[in-house]
């Protein structure tokens, strides 16, 4: 097993009145993508900066691409690439200047940022505009002249903020196509994002942040596991029927079932899979309980997410190491 | 291979290293200047828009309070308008607050903090463009100033010294609008804090009337302050008069500026971590 990129360990950041960060632990495979998923004020964007060398860490260590990130930051610029939140391109030049300039602050040689710049523009779908002001480009294609900016210097680590918020669904789609062509060669990616189906689509490793600390890592079929495996769910078509699909229910299920009865749903968590869906049918049609739906659900990323930043971290599960057992396939 | 190497026995050859950092340097301050110039190019309203308040200031001090001013020994617009120079030049140097706290809002200088470009680029390749505009406002001046009976008195070589102090002050004091900037992150604000300083050095200054006119305990300070010893130093320049000591001053004040802002700026830039 090779050398992981990024290692962090136990990076601490407080501002004034607030703890940013309390403490972090991860580490990210080289040519893998990493995903950050919190919410709002987890911490997400001040540990892209602190592994950016934009900030120092209070506390802890973290090495990047063998650097590091206090005491070689100045080697270590030069393996990075950061795009941000917002897309920090320069309204009055031209895409192709941005990206030239940016190649000459890599220390690239003239003939070689040119033969890049050009590259990027075509890769991008922005050789068209290339030489237009940025500040008549659309939001979509800024964030793409953003993202191939941070690619300029072929760093073989990068730093995504939020890469796709605000973005429609087709551009969205494009960048993360070319997210995976780039990690495809060989690139690490560290993003941070706040959307599930990123994560779930992009990421080989989701570490879960909330309120500056992280309270579960792992593929997102791990964290689903974590979150409670599949649940056995129906609802009736009668709202008179709920107690009695309650106590139905319950027969099937490791623990007690969940009545919703705004929605007349009923759930337990099982892990009988389709032999338990098939008998609870069979259980209902002999008690003629009417049903809509019936059926087994696998917990989302949604749910995960919810379920683990919703509560306070000390209550959360803590970032044990997920046991591999029977994953679910969905 | 594409990318520039330091040499690869770098420890064994330091003087070459340093040669080679040095080079890489340069080139991102110049890369820095031909950002903010291009931006300049295509905002050239902003230049004239510049040159309009100090224009208008020239035209009130000229023509509506000039006459009230007597000069011992010559004439007003003779005495105004090199004060008048230094104003254009300091009022542009504004921009460069503005700028750099803009550039902090919108998360470039983020970008420029996360690439391996000299630390003290962004600020430097600023700071020389910068200088650029002041030109450009010190001739649209310059015009006005002849169109208004403003008269040089003396050879060209001590007019361009004269100039060049100009060009001088207002570098240094481009560090101190950075640092402002750099300070107040928020470009709205750097506006205002920026007015303070030139407000405070043009109007308790030898800029507009004799410091004789003034009571006594404001003497001192108006007649030894930085700007106030360029603008002398600028006049005797201008006028062909004896202008060594002034003009000593003025370098002085004008290097001792520069070295602390360049610092207190340099400093702000590093740990602007936010």
């Amino acid at each position: 097993m090779t050398e992981p990129m990024i290692e962090v360990e136990g990076i601490a950041k407080s501002f004034r009145t607030t703890r940013a960060l309390t403490g972090v632990n991860f580490v990210a495979e080289t040519g893998a993508v990493l995903a950050l998923l919190g919410p709002n004020g987890s911490g997400k964007t001040t540990l892209v900066r602190i592994l950016s060398t934009l900030l120092r860490p209070d506390r802890g260590h973290a090495r990047v691409a063998g650097y590091d990130i206090v005491s070689d930051a100045r080697a270590l610029r030069s393996s990075i690439g950061l795009a941000g939140q917002y897309a920090a391109v320069d309204e009055l030049l031209t895409g192709r200047e941005n990206l030239e300039l940016v190649g000459l602050w890599y220390h690239l040689e003239r003939s070689e940022y040119r033969r890049r710049a050009r590259e990027i523009l075509e890769r991008f779908d922005l050789m068209d505009a290339g030489d237009r002001l940025v500040k008549t480009y659309s939001g979509g294609m800024r964030r793409r002249l953003d993202v191939g900016a941070s690619l300029i210097g072929r760093p073989p680590v990068l730093f995504l903020d939020e890469p796709t918020t605000g973005l429609d669904p087709r551009t969205r789609n494009d960048l993360w196509q070319f997210i995976e062509e780039l990690v495809a060669q060989g690139t690490t990616v560290l993003l941070t994002t706040q959307y599930m189906d990123e994560a779930e689509r992009l990421a080989h490793r989701i570490v879960v942040l909330s309120e500056g600390s992280v309270v579960a890592s792992g593929t997102a079929e791990e964290l689903k596991e974590q979150t409670g495996g599949a649940r056995l769910e129906v609802r009736v078509t009668h709202r008179d029927d709920l107690d009695r699909a309650l106590g139905l229910l319950a027969e099937f299920g490791d623990s007690r079932p969940h009545v919703d009865t705004e929605q007349q749903r009923v759930s337990v968590a099982t892990s009988g899979g389709t032999a338990a869906l098939i008998a609870a049918g069979r259980r209902f049609e002999d008690e003629r309980i009417a049903l809509d739906d019936l059926g087994i659900r696998r917990p989302s990323l949604d749910d995960v997410f919810l379920s683990l930043t919703a509560a306070p971290p000390a209550a959360a599960l803590p970032d044990r190491a997920p046991t591999p057992t029977s994953t679910s396939r969905d | 291979m594409a990318q520039l190497q330091l040499p690869a026995n770098a420890t064994a050859s330091r003087s070459s290293a340093r040669h080679v950092a040095m080079r890489f340097a340069i080139r991102d301050i110049g890369g820095v200047a031909k950002r903010n110039l291009l931006r300049l190019l295509r905002t050239p309203q902003m230049v004239v828009i510049g040159a309009i308040q100090p224009a208008l200031l020239l035209i009130l001090f000229r023509y509506v309070l000039g006459g009230a001013i007597r000069i011992p020994g010559g004439s007003y617009v003779d005495y105004v308008v090199p004060a008048i120079f230094l104003e254009a030049v300091l009022i542009g140097g504004m921009t460069t607050s503005i700028g750099l706290a803009q550039d902090l809002k919108s998360g470039i200088i983020d970008r420029f903090r996360s690439l391996p470009m000299a630390r003290s680029a962004v600020l430097a390749g600023r700071t020389i463009a910068d200088l650029s505009r002041s030109v450009l406002s010190l001739g649209i001046m310059i015009v006005l100033g002849l169109l208004v009976g403003f008269r040089f008195h003396a050879s060209a070589g001590s007019i361009v010294a004269g100039m060049a102090l100009v060009l001088g002050f207002g570098y240094a004091f481009s560090w101190l609008y950075a640092s402002i900037g750099l300070a107040t992150r928020d470009p709205e604000t750097a506006q205002v804090a920026g007015i303070l300083p030139f407000f405070i050095l043009m109007f308790a200054s030898n800029a507009i009337v004799p410091v004789a006119t003034m009571p006594s305990w404001l003497q001192g300070f108006a007649r030894n302050q930085p700007l106030s010893v360029t603008i002398s130093a600028v006049r005797a320049l201008l006028e062909g008069g004896p202008a060594e000591h002034a003009v000593m001053q003025s370098i002085g004040w004008s290097a001792a500026m520069f070295v602390v802002f360049f610092g207190v700026a340099l400093r702000l830039y590093r740990n602007n971590a936010g």
